[in-house]
């Protein structure tokens, strides 16, 4: 089908660089999905793709194509708008063949490529129906549809399930997940909810104010974040970021002292790193354990139970808040006092630049 | 807000008051147009009510040259007033420049200007181009008159389209005319009528330049009007039956387009 590439793109605004020299590949038929917090001009970037918004610098090639004079239509890319953005006053089949009939499609044709698309989206009973009087779901399968029947090089998708409810929301990720199987398309998709990137993507693109903080299959980003920023963004719950002094450095990695006593070596490579500087630990909730043997000590201030797992707020002696992933039938009650432990192979050093130190081994990433 | 039964009462008063007395001349009007002229100068409720008035005003100017002026010069007008304004505003709404607002404002404010003022220049101008007295002059004089006001509220009108609706028009391969004919249009019709049914109004009830630059062949009904006030003294039931039979049709047309248009001069403000 297609491949898409970015080479320092830009986009500024009277005096504001809203988009700071992105450079990308998107290969044939992968999933890619650009995250980030809101305002970090992901969605600028899709509209800058699509042809919404003029590319200020740099190029971007369509199959090794500079397209950046070329109109939206003629890069065939179809987006999925946000909104769904149907047209209110045609039909589910009107709205899906819109394109067709601008493209002076026969009508056969047309009528053909349209049953298709309802056929796979399972619109079919709806075909004569406006948007008005179609659920959320529908709708944005409408706007799904009038996209497949254009038959793009590309599918463009910009928060397309924000407008959804959480049960729907996860119907319609596993549609889309499904959906790019089935039409072995390539797609790029925007959203600031990292569940939606972590299942969804083959690439994850991690976006803050204007740059790419990293580029990565969902696992790598979860396993080895490059910095401060993506540690922070990617993984639910949250990873514990705690301020932490160099110990020891050597050839089993960097050892550090931690709030509340802690201390852990970290499997990293020691270059940089001297005794006594300043460094951020991070530990994901889930590879912290309560154990009587812990070397961490505090007590837990809120428990969140989410049924299948339980979510830890621990206070530690110096106030440091941490919060633990348990067992959904974990016992600890409020208050209680608890030991944890952490695995020093699944903690991560960040120094005072925010750079991430390199493990010594990484992560076989086997599941893909 | 709790409404008490005298509230609800003194509320319909009040209400049904302001309306009697808003309707009151045009009631007076049409009565009077029934009076003989003895009768007319007479204000009394009750008398014999004759058509002699409606006789001599037919005999003594074809109404229907008139009213065909009046339709022709107030659809005209109206529709050339579109075919500019549609753009214009299509382009102020989804493509503004930091000049848009001003450049609205502006067109606006030529509405402040008294129109007398502009009176001689104009006349000037129909004259040595040959406009004088012709339904394209008057034509081209509504469009200009009513120009501000159309773009302005096609304007409104176009902003209530989201504009995503638009840039996926866009990504389907419309080009500009597409745009506006397959998406914009459809949907906004409903402003775009009532902006049409608005200026329609206006150019059939304008008098100044209808007045100033026609004498008989263009003269639209305003004028027919007018001509009933004569030097030789005022004939009430006369001009009464002349003005009755002049709104008397965008009476009847406003009438049945009252929903078209009270939905479009409310439009966005309670949406």
């Amino acid at each position: 089908m297609a491949t898409l590439a970015l080479r320092d793109v830009r986009k500024t605004y009277a005096n504001l660089e809203a988009i700071k020299g992105v450079t990308l590949d998107v290969e044939d038929r992968e999933f890619v999905v650009f995250v980030g917090p809101s305002g970090c001009g992901k969605s600028t970037l899709l509209r800058m793709i699509a042809g919404l918004e003029e590319i200020s610098g740099g190029d971007l090639l369509i199959d090794d194509r500079r397209v950046n004079d070329v109109g939206p239509a003629e890069r065939g890319l179809a987006m999925v708008f946000q909104s769904y953005a149907l047209y209110p006053h045609m039909t589910v089949a009107d709205n899906m063949g819109f394109a067709l009939k601008l493209a002076k499609v026969s009508k056969e044709e047309r009528n053909r490529k349209v049953a298709e698309a309802a056929r796979i989206l399972q619109l079919e009973p709806y075909l004569d129906r406006k948007p008005g009087q179609l659920s959320g779901g529908q709708r944005q399968r409408v706007a799904i549809g009038r996209a497949i029947v254009r038959n793009p090089k590309v599918f463009l998708f910009d928060e397309p399930l924000s407008n959804l409810d959480a049960a729907l929301r996860g119907q319609m990720r596993i549609e889309l997940a499904r959906l790019h199987e089935q039409l072995n398309a390539t797609m790029i998709y925007v959203t600031h909810d990292q569940v939606e990137a972590m299942t969804m993507a083959d690439k994850i693109v991690v976006l803050s104010a204007g740059r790419v903080e990293q580029v990565g299959s969902p696992l790598e980003l979860y396993h080895h974040p490059r910095n401060l920023f993506v540690a922070g963004f990617m993984g639910s719950p949250r990873m514990n970021l705690l301020p932490a002094t160099v110990t020891a450095s050597g050839a089993e990695g960097v050892t550090v002292a931690g709030p509340g006593g802690m201390s852990v070596t970290v499997p990293v490579s020691p270059d940089g790193f001297r005794v006594g500087s300043q460094v951020t630990l991070g530990v994901r909730p889930e590879h912290l354990t309560i154990t009587p043997d812990g070397s961490i000590s505090g007590h837990a201030l809120i428990a969140e139970r989410l049924g299948g797992l339980t979510l830890l707020h621990v206070e530690l002696q110096d106030k440091t808040m941490l919060v633990v992933q348990t067992d959904g039938s974990d016992a600890t009650r409020v208050h209680q006092q608890i030991r944890l432990a952490m695995v020093p192979a699944h903690t991560h050093l960040f120094g005072s630049d925010g750079l991430a130190a390199e493990h010594l081994q990484r992560n076989p990433l086997t599941v893909s | 807000m709790r409404h008490t039964l005298g509230g609800k009462i003194g509320l319909a008063v009040l209400g049904w008051g302001i309306a009697v007395v808003m309707f009151f001349p045009i009631f007076w009007m049409v009565l009077t147009g029934f009076k003989s002229e003895l009768q007319a100068v007479n204000p009394s409720l009750f008398f014999h009510p004759t058509l002699s008035s409606y006789a001599d005003v037919q005999s003594r100017a074809n109404y229907f040259a008139f009213a065909l002026n009046s339709v022709v010069i107030s659809v005209g007008g109206t529709l050339l007033a579109l075919l500019f304004a549609i753009p214009a505003a299509y382009v102020m709404a989804f493509f503004p420049t930091h000049r848009t607002r001003g450049t609205l404002l502006w067109m606006l404010s030529t509405k402040m200007l008294p129109p007398v003022g502009v009176l001689v220049p104009i006349y000037l101008l129909m004259r040595s181009t040959g406009l004088l007295d012709t339904r394209t002059g008057l034509i081209i004089i509504y469009m200009l008159m009513n120009l501000p006001i159309v773009v302005w509220m096609l304007f409104t009108f176009f902003k209530e389209v989201p504009r995503d609706i638009l840039e996926a028009g866009r990504m389907d391969g419309a080009g500009r005319m597409d745009e506006l004919r397959h998406v914009l249009l459809p949907l906004s019709l409903p402003g775009v009528a009532s902006t049409g049914l608005l200026s329609l109004i206006l150019c059939w009830n304008e008098a100044f330049w209808s007045l100033n630059l026609t004498s008989s062949r263009a003269a639209p009904l305003t004028a027919f009007i007018a001509s009933f006030s004569s030097p030789e003294g005022l004939f009430f039931g006369k001009l009464s039956a002349a003005s009755t039979l002049a709104v008397a049709p965008i009476l009847i047309f406003g009438w049945l387009s009252q929903r078209q248009l009270v939905r479009g001069l409310t439009f966005g403000a309670v949406k």
